[in-house]
């Protein structure tokens, strides 16, 4: 019971530190790290819920490969760090405002609740509770429909990735152009010539060829 | 522990998360607490899970966590599509649509 509890305190410590590190940090790329380790921590308390094929996924699908194409994606941007700019003044300080109001709310609801699971440990589950037999059986047999139009989904989100990122030629010159000119903005500032001049590595050519080419000017700029 | 606990723990996340989407300018890093407020979700469906000692509550922690990887796909898609097109990656910049 006490080593429960000072895992659950150490886990959520953890876990608060990454959270506020993904929001602090300035370079997107530490901020990744700081959720990867956000995520282990969450992967702990999930353990203490008794819910281990979720901590599983939790490391192995969302730690491991969706934090891995946040890298590759910060690399190939070039990871620049945020610009401070005076155009976002009176956002800025609204914004934390606003999450504190939600915070009070949530907590209100969660301090006022009438719910009888809420102060309890919950009852004594079954030794298979959150074992990968159970959640499977649930799967198959109560959310069968839920499971598939999640996994519909997931291919209707890889062909979506596929139109938008990939490169076709025979589009670009049609109707890339036209967006070109639609969506550029005046550039001005010596940020602004930062990132054209990086773009000129990969953007000229077969950059779905190489989009390694890409990455290195970026980062060169 | 109580289920409390964890509920509350959720609740400061959540919020960290809708701090850094309404502060944050860099898309990437939306993206990123988004994935934050999604996993508060994610803990606070597995804590009520485990109050009423009921599976359901994992299998929608599962779904959900589909749902951030289609969205993480879809957002890093549009983000690297911004980038080939040399628009800034900037969220005030980008008030194309602004009405």
């Amino acid at each position: 019971m006490l080593f429960e509890q000072i895992l659950f305190f150490l886990a959520a410590a953890g876990a608060l530190a990454g959270a506020v590190g993904v929001v602090a940090l300035r370079n997107p790329f530490f901020s990744v790290l700081a959720l990867v380790g956000h995520l282990l921590a969450l992967a702990v308390l999930f353990l203490l819920l008794r819910a281990e094929f979720v901590a599983a996924a939790q490391v192995v699908v969302y730690a491991g490969a969706v934090m891995v194409l946040y890298v590759f994606v910060v690399a190939y941007l070039g990871g620049s760090e945020e610009p401070l700019g005076p155009s976002l003044g009176a956002v800025r300080a609204v914004g934390p405002l606003f999450a504190v109001a939600l915070l009070a709310e949530i907590a209100i609801a969660t301090v006022a609740t009438g719910l009888k699971a809420a102060g309890s440990r919950g009852p004594e589950v079954a030794a298979g509770f959150g074992s990968p037999q159970a959640i499977g059986a649930l799967l198959m047999e109560k959310f069968l429909i839920a499971f598939e139009a999640a996994s519909f989904l997931l291919l209707l989100a890889a062909v979506a990735a596929v139109v938008l990122a990939g490169r076709r030629r025979g589009l670009e010159e049609a109707g890339g152009e036209r967006v070109l000119q639609l969506g550029r903005r005046p550039e001005t500032g010596p940020q602004a010539t930062d990132r054209s001049a990086g773009d000129q590595g990969g953007y000229g050519g077969r950059a779905i060829d190489k989009p390694a080419s890409a990455a290195r000017g970026g980062q060169s700029a | 522990m109580s289920v409390t606990w964890f509920v509350v723990l959720s609740a400061f996340i959540f919020c960290i998360g809708a701090a850094g989407v309404l502060t944050r300018r860099n898309p990437l890093v939306i993206l990123l607490c988004l994935e934050l407020m999604l996993n508060a979700g994610n803990l606070a469906l597995l804590a009520f899970a485990r109050g009423h000692g009921d599976g359901a509550g994992q299998v929608f922690a599962l779904v959900v966590m589909v749902i951030a990887a289609c969205e993480v796909v879809i957002g890093l898609g549009l983000i690297v599509a911004m980038y080939r097109h040399k628009l800034p990656i900037d969220a005030d910049e980008m008030s194309e649509l602004r009405g």
